[in-house]
C-alpha cells in the first residue's frame, strides 16, 4: 500500500541521528526561573503571586487570563524575585514571574483525583484546563479550547500527530519509544469527550520502532489505529497531517473541527494523561539540544522556566561557538541572539549550528525553475507570492491565495536562487490579515 | 560568550545545496554530447562557431554588467547556456562574426535589456537565431555536408523525398551543429531528466502533440505520407531541431510556464505550431518560431492555468 501523504514537501537532511538514540534525561535547574505570561495564543495569564512570596513547585502562580489562555505553575520551589519584562525565544520581551530556585523541589500536594472511568466529560476538560495545557508543538494554542469544539458530536477524529518532520527534533521520538503508554492513554482521555470519534496516530514511516510499539499498544481497541505516514516534511503540519490521515482538506479559513477533526501532538497528550489521570499540572517538557556545535547532543526532560544556557550546558555546552542558534526547528524556529530565555511550554529544542546555511548564500534572481512550485504544500506559485510582497502588491498578493500560505519553508529551501520567498511572503501575509481584521 | 556574533534571519535556516548555477552548468554538461558530435560531424568550423557564441555571449553579459555597475553574473553560467546552445542552433559554415553578433543581440537586446536573468520573455539562444535567419538568410540556411551544400533531410522530405532514418538518428547528415544526433541529445535530456533539472511534461506534450499532429495533416502534403506512417513520423521525429528544441530550449525555466497544468497547455501549443510552421509553412523547419511564439503566450498560459491551493480543491 502508497503510504499517507500530502502533495508537494521537501525532503531535507533530517539530522536526528544526532540524538535519536539518547534516552530522555532529567534535569535539575540551578539558576532562577523564567515564567514569561504568554507562552500561548490567546490572553495573557495573570500573576497570582507578589515578589518575595515563596512557592512550592506545582503551585500555581499565575492564573487564566480569559477563556482563550492558560494558567501557569512554577516547576521548583523557591522565591519569587521579580514580576518584570524578560527575554524570550521568540525574541520578544514578555512580563515574566521571575522564581529564585532554592533547590529543594518541594512540591505541593497534589489533590487526589478520580479514576478517568468516574469523571464527566466537564471534570476532563476542567482537568486539562486548569493543569494549563497548551499545544506544545509550537502554536500553544490553549488546550481545553482546541478540545470543546462548538459540537463534539461531530468530531470523528482525534489525531495525534506524531510525524515529528522538523529535522534535528527527537523528543517525541524519544517520548513514544519510552512512554508510549502515556501517549496512548492520554489519546483514550480525549475520545471519552468525543463519543463518535476514532483515534488516530499518525507516524512518519522514518520510526518504525515507534509504529510498532503503538500497534501493539492499540491493537486491542478498535477506536485507536496508527497509521504510518510517507516521511516528508511538513508531514506534521495540521492540514497536511490531516489530509493524509483522513483525506480531509482545510483551508486558512477552516478549523480542523470544520473537518470533524482535532489534532494534537505527542507531548500535549502525554501532558493531558499527566493532568487527567495523576493530577499533575503542565509543568516540564522533553526539549531536544543537538546542532552540530553541540557538544553531547541530547533529549531532556525539562522544567518550564529553566534557563536555555544553562540547558546547554546539560548537554556538554558548545564545541565552537555556533554561528547560528535556533529555538525549535530548522525549518520553522526562530534564530536566537542570546540564550538568556527561558524554556517555554512551546520549546521543542535548542540547536546550534557552526555554520549559518542562509548567510552562506546571495540571493539571486528567480529563473522560474518552478521548484518552489512543486514544494509547496499549499499548491501555491511561492516565487510570484514573493514577488507581488516585494511590490507592496496586496491585492494580487490576496488573489492568488498568498493567505492560504502556512510558512513552512518548503519554498525558502528549495530555491536554487537562495530567495527568500517565506520571509517576503510571511511579512506581507501579517499585513493583509492585519487589514482583512481592520475592514 | 559575545551575544553579538549569532546570526538571525528568518526561517527556514537550512537550504537545500543547488543553486542556479549548478543548474546551468549541469545544462552545460548535457550539451556536451550533441556539441562533440556537432564538431565530429562537421569539423572545426563548427567549434569555431560554438566558440565564437559561447565566448561573445559571456562577454557581452561581462562588459554589459561591469558598464551599467551592476554585479557580475557571468559565474552563474546561464550566459554560457545562451551562447552554446545559440551556436549548436547555427550551421558549422556559418562564419564566426554572425555567431558572436548573433550572441550579442540574445545576450544584450534579450536579456539584459529586459532585466537581465529571469525577466526575457523568450528564449535568449532562439531570439537570435530567428533574428539571425531574418537578417542572414542565406547564409544561416544554408547546409554543407562533406563540402557538398545541399537541402537537409527535413526539406528532402517536404518536397516528398526518401531519408535515411538511421543516419538520422544518429547524426550524419547537414542541419545546424547540434541538432543532427538524435542519440547525442537524448543522452544529454535523460541526464537532466535523472537529475531532476527537467522533467517529461514540456517535452513530453510536446512530441506526442507534434506525433498527433503530423500522423493526421501529413498525408495532406507533398509527402504523400499514409495517416501515422510509422517511417514519416520517425523522419519528422529526427530531422530538424524537434528534438534539441524539445529537451533543451522549450524546458528552458524562464521562457516556460511555472503551473503545472500551464506546461501541459505550453507542450500541446508547441506541437500544434511545428507541425503547422514544418507541413504548411515556407520552410521545412518550424521550431524555432514555434517556441519563441510560445514563449509569448506564457503569461496568458499562466493566467488561465493558476493552480487551486490546498483546501480549495487542490490538494489532490
Amino acid at each position: 500500500m502508497a503510504l499517507l501523504t500530502f502533495k508537494g514537501g521537501i525532503h531535507p537532511d533530517d539530522g536526528k541521528s544526532l540524538a535519536k538514540d539518547k534516552a530522555i534525561v532529567d534535569v535539575k535547574p540551578k539558576g532562577d526561573l523564567v515564567y514569561p505570561v504568554s507562552q500561548h495564543i490567546g490572553a495573557p495569564a495573570n500573576p497570582i503571586v507578589a515578589v518575595g512570596d515563596q512557592v512550592l513547585k506545582g503551585q500555581m502562580i499565575a492564573e487564566a487570563g480569559g477563556f482563550v489562555s492558560a494558567p501557569i505553575y512554577a516547576s521548583v520551589s523557591g522565591t519569587v524575585k521579580a514580576i518584570a519584562p524578560h527575554l524570550n525565544p521568540t525574541g520578544g520581551t514578555v512580563n515574566s514571574i521571575v522564581i529564585e530556585n532554592d533547590g529543594e523541589y518541594k512540591e505541593v500536594e497534589y489533590p487526589a483525583v478520580k479514576p478517568v472511568d468516574e469523571m464527566s466529560k466537564e471534570d476532563i476538560l476542567n482537568a486539562i484546563g486548569n493543569a494549563g495545557i497548551v499545544g506544545m508543538g509550537g502554536a500553544g494554542f490553549p488546550t481545553r479550547v482546541k478540545l470543546s469544539p462548538k459540537e463534539p458530536d461531530k468530531i470523528d477524529y482525534i489525531i495525534a500527530n506524531c510525524a515529528e518532520c522538523e529535522p534535528y527534533i527527537t523528543a517525541d521520538y524519544r517520548t513514544m519509544i519510552e512512554t508510549p503508554e502515556k501517549l496512548v492513554e492520554g489519546m483514550k482521555i480525549v475520545l471519552k469527550l468525543f463519543d463518535n470519534a476514532k483515534g488516530l496516530f499518525g507516524v512518519e514511516d522514518n520510526k518504525p520502532d515507534c509504529i510498532a510499539k503503538l500497534k501493539e499498544l492499540t491493537k486491542d481497541d478498535p477506536r485507536l489505529e496508527v497509521l504510518p505516514l510517507k516521511t516528508k516534511y511538513p508531514q506534521g503540519g495540521e492540514r497536511q497531517l490531516i489530509y493524509a490521515t483522513t483525506g480531509r482538506a482545510i483551508n486558512s479559513a477552516m478549523l480542523p473541527a470544520d473537518a470533524g477533526c482535532v489534532v494534537d501532538n505527542v507531548a500535549t497528550l502525554v501532558s493531558i494523561y499527566q493532568a487527567v489521570a495523576e493530577g499533575k499540572p503542565s509543568m516540564e517538557r522533553v526539549v531536544t539540544v543537538s546542532g552540530d556545535a553541540v557538544n553531547e547532543p541530547g533529549n531532556f526532560r525539562v522544567p518550564f522556566g529553566m534557563n536555555q544556557a544553562e540547558l546547554v550546558e546539560a548537554a556538554g555546552g558548545f564545541k565552537t561557538e555556533p554561528e547560528k542558534l535556533i529555538s525549535g526547528g530548522p525549518m520553522m524556529g526562530f534564530a536566537m541572539f542570546s540564550l538568556d530565555v527561558p524554556v517555554t511550554k512551546t520549546s521543542s529544542s535548542i540547536l546550534g549550528f557552526t555554520k549559518d546555511e542562509v548567510a552562506k548564500y546571495e540571493p539571486t534572481a528567480c529563473i522560474n525553475c518552478g521548484r518552489c512550485v512543486d514544494a509547496c504544500p499549499s499548491r501555491l506559485i511561492p516565487s510570484r507570492l514573493a514577488d507581488y510582497a516585494e511590490h507592496h502588491n496586496e491585492e494580487a498578493f490576496t488573489k492568488h491565495e498568498g493567505l492560504e500560505c502556512m510558512e513552512c519553508g518548503s519554498c525558502s529551501f528549495v530555491c536554487p536562487a537562495k530567495r527568500q520567498l517565506k520571509q517576503a511572503i510571511g511579512s506581507m501575509r501579517k499585513i493583509a490579515l492585519a487589514n482583512r481584521k481592520k475592514k | 560568550m559575545s551575544e553579538n556574533n549569532f546570526k538571525l534571519s528568518s526561517s527556514p535556516h537550512i537550504r537545500d545545496k543547488v543553486t542556479s548555477g549548478n543548474i546551468m552548468l549541469m545544462v552545460v554538461i548535457a550539451l556536451l554530447p550533441a556539441s562533440a558530435f556537432g564538431v565530429y560531424n562537421f569539423g572545426i568550423p563548427a567549434l569555431i562557431v560554438l566558440i565564437s557564441t559561447t565566448v561573445s555571449a559571456v562577454l557581452t553579459e561581462y562588459v554589459y554588467e561591469k558598464l551599467m555597475h551592476k554585479k557580475v553574473t557571468i559565474n552563474d553560467w546561464s550566459a554560457v547556456v545562451t551562447g552554446l546552445l545559440l551556436g549548436l542552433n547555427m550551421p558549422a559554415s556559418a562564419p564566426w562574426w554572425m555567431g558572436a553578433l548573433g550572441s550579442v543581440f540574445a545576450i544584450l537586446i534579450i536579456k539584459q535589456l529586459f532585466g537581465g536573468l529571469g525577466q526575457n520573455f523568450m528564449n535568449p539562444a532562439l531570439g537570435a537565431r530567428c533574428f539571425l535567419l531574418i537578417s542572414f538568410a542565406g547564409p544561416m540556411t544554408r547546409f554543407v555536408y562533406d563540402g557538398v551544400t545541399g537541402p537537409t533531410p527535413l526539406a528532402v522530405l517536404k518536397d516528398g523525398g526518401s531519408v535515411d532514418s538511421m543516419k538520422m538518428l544518429i547524426g550524419t547528415i547537414p542541419g545546424t551543429i547540434g541538432e543532427t544526433s538524435v542519440i547525442a541529445i537524448i543522452i544529454g535530456a535523460i541526464f537532466l531528466i535523472l537529475l531532476g533539472i527537467i522533467d517529461l511534461r514540456i517535452p513530453g506534450t510536446y512530441i506526442v502533440t507534434f506525433v498527433i499532429f503530423i500522423g493526421i495533416f501529413g498525408p495532406f502534403t507533398k509527402a504523400h505520407a499514409g495517416f501515422f506512417d510509422p517511417q514519416y513520423i520517425t523522419a519528422q521525429l529526427c530531422g530538424g531541431g524537434l528534438m534539441l528544441g524539445a529537451w533543451f530550449m522549450a524546458t528552458d525555466y524562464v521562457t516556460s510556464p511555472i503551473t503545472k497544468k500551464g506546461q501541459y497547455v505550453y507542450g500541446i501549443l508547441l506541437g500544434v505550431l511545428t507541425g503547422l510552421f514544418r507541413l504548411f509553412g515556407g520552410s521545412a523547419e518550424g521550431v524555432s518560431y514555434a517556441i519563441i511564439i510560445s514563449n509569448l503566450l506564457v503569461p496568458l498560459i499562466e493566467r488561465v492555468t493558476l493552480p487551486k491551493p490546498f483546501g480549495k480543491g487542490g490538494e489532490k
